[in-house]
């Protein structure tokens, strides 16, 4: 009885993992989408911690621990997405889903423990849950490891390191994974305990060395990628214990977080591989972006005559990047916006779609600050508005406003698409200082005759342009 | 090759599904606006933390100590990855909320 009552749960957990997915991919629904399926998700543990027997129709021990563990884990982990700003979010996700790699890891580990115990041979062993143990550990460490990586990475604490031949290491080391991993199932009489561990240790290896030379602006990519590798070692568990509500989870994962990999490509017009092993920003691809000499003097411009020319203008256009974000501008921009609205003049925002770290992010952190949904204008629509335009202020943006990456076919970036704010009568770029953007490639439009520069961190010189506008009375 | 036709004919229902669920995965996330990604990366993210019930299986499981210890490792690690995940999600999509 208690079975078929733990089997309707996961079927209703199951379900509500297929519609929470399915609403979230909507605006309107999205939150409710959420919330459904972290319902399925509570269901299904609880079910599990009361309701599960084993074929010996014995039900879980050590019930304690277990609610030691949820407890624990609940207040952490609650704590820190709470806690968390709303900038630092990218990297939030990439932790959280490493804590998921390392979880299946762990399970891949105990069961291995749990079922070579007292064993000799390999020919002992069942094969097909060897394999599944194997995969679910290989990707689970791979995921946790690359997650860490990509988490330092975002938050600064790791920086870009790629070396010669780096590619052909990293698939000379999967192979030495899954010579290793065949080794353990099939082949090894007696070490394969060790063999066991081996793979283990080089996974996690492969982990670093896999994302390590990826470039932080590929960093959201990475994450979704990493974040479908968990889902599938996810999903091997629930192979393992012929589990239906961890099987479709996890291959619900797998296979969104795919597509959503390749989607996010799309965006920036680039494949899957070329972010992989193009290796954005490294050495020889930065020298020859470099190599267009970029004629022309830089104009600068005070926040005062900047604020002259935004309170005169019909039209401005607001160009967010990941400045915006490092700066925790996004309260005083949405301030410019209102005041410039009080003044008669029409505001809007261009979102490129991999403005920032993470596709959408821009948007997320607008809405924090009660910039209306509305006002924020995708890159197709934009695009062509910017003609009509007077002024557009570009908040810590770079790569995503590059004309090179139009006209120059050497650039690294040619080929993605970009907004053209160079179309509008005048562009003020905001800027710390005239490093380049996470491309690591000059940037023409700053030395252009409309264009003039803001320099300083996009908090303050967004709060002196609010003061001076002000003072104009 | 018979071992593997038995492999699959003694797990066809977990074929039929995996099969399935990798189609319904990618009709769910086509069409989906760029403005939405994030928040549904880390939904997703959230959902795959259904690993941690393969966690809780293992620690009801567990006898020996190191079992045991790794076993609440596992749980803990599950329960951020999930938490983690819808509570950070939910943050995200509060901000979507309709303006007035």
């Amino acid at each position: 009885m208690q079975q078929h009552i733990l089997q309707v749960i996961y079927l209703i957990g199951s379900v509500t993992f297929i519609g929470g997915l399915k609403y979230l991919g909507n605006p309107a629904t999205a939150r409710k989408g959420n919330l459904i399926a972290a319902f399925g998700m509570i269901i299904s543990i609880f079910g599990t911690i009361f309701l599960y027997t084993n074929h010996e129709g014995e039900h879980l021990v050590n019930l304690g621990f277990i609610f030691g563990g949820l407890t624990v884990g609940t207040i952490i982990g609650w704590m820190a997405a709470k806690k968390v700003q709303m900038t630092a979010m990218p990297e939030m996700v990439s932790l959280f889903n490493g804590m998921g790699g390392a979880c299946a890891m762990l399970i891949s580990v105990i069961e291995f423990n749990h079922l070579t115990k007292g064993v000799t041979g390999v020919a002992e062993l069942p094969t097909g849950e060897m394999i599944t143990i194997i995969i679910g550990m290989v990707i689970g460490s791979v995921s946790f490891a690359g997650s860490i990586i990509a988490w330092g990475k975002l938050s600064g604490r790791v920086k870009d390191k790629s070396f010669s031949f780096q590619q052909f290491i990293n698939i000379g080391l999967l192979l030495v994974i899954l010579f290793f991993a065949y080794q353990t199932v099939f082949v090894s009489s007696e070490e394969f305990t060790e063999t066991f561990y081996l793979v283990l240790g080089l996974s996690l290896l492969y982990g670093v060395l896999f994302v390590l030379p990826i470039g932080g602006a590929d960093m959201p990519v990475v994450i979704s990628l990493l974040n479908s590798f968990t889902g599938v070692a996810a999903a091997c568990g629930g192979f393992l214990y012929d589990n239906k509500v961890m099987l479709v989870g996890g291959i619900l994962v797998g296979s969104a977080g795919t597509l959503l990999t390749i989607v996010m490509c799309k965006a920036m017009n680039r494949s899957l591989v070329n972010v992989l092993i193009g290796n954005f920003g490294g050495g020889n691809v930065t020298a020859a972006g470099a190599g267009t000499a970029i004629v022309g003097t830089i104009k600068e411009v005070k926040a005062a005559d900047a604020a002259i020319l935004m309170k005169y203008a019909k039209k401005v256009v607001i160009v967010p990047g990941y400045g915006l974000a490092v700066a925790q501008a996004q309260h005083v921009v949405h301030e410019l916006e209102t005041l410039l609205e009080s003044e008669g003049v029409e505001v809007k925002y261009a979102i490129h779609p991999v403005a920032g770290r993470m596709p959408g992010h821009m948007n997320v952190l607008l809405a924090e600050s009660n910039v209306s949904y509305d006002k924020l204008v995708e890159m197709d629509e934009i695009n062509p508005e910017f003609n009509t335009t007077d002024v557009v202020l570009v908040v810590g943006a770079n790569d995503v406003v590059n004309p090179a990456a139009k006209t120059d076919p050497s650039s690294p970036i040619y080929g993605m698409p970009i907004l053209e704010v160079e179309n509008a009568q005048n562009i003020i770029v905001n800027k710390r200082s005239m490093k380049a953007g996470y491309a690591g490639i000059e940037n023409e439009l700053f030395y252009r005759p409309k264009t003039s520069m803001l320099f300083g961190d996009a908090k303050k010189a967004l709060t002196e342009l609010v003061s001076e506008i002000k003072n104009l009375g | 090759m018979e071992a593997t036709l038995g492999f699959i004919t003694d797990n066809l229902q977990l074929i039929y599904l995996i099969i399935l669920m990798i189609f319904v995965g990618i009709e769910l996330i086509s069409h989906v606006p760029s403005v939405l990604h994030t928040p549904l990366m880390s939904g997703a993210n959230a959902i795959h933390g259904v690993v941690i019930i393969g966690s809780i299986i293992v620690m009801g499981q567990a006898s020996d100590t190191l079992s045991l210890l790794l076993g609440f490792f596992a749980v803990v690690l599950g329960t951020l990855n999930v938490v983690g995940g819808f509570v950070v999600t939910d943050r995200m999509l509060e901000m979507f909320k309709k303006k007035k």
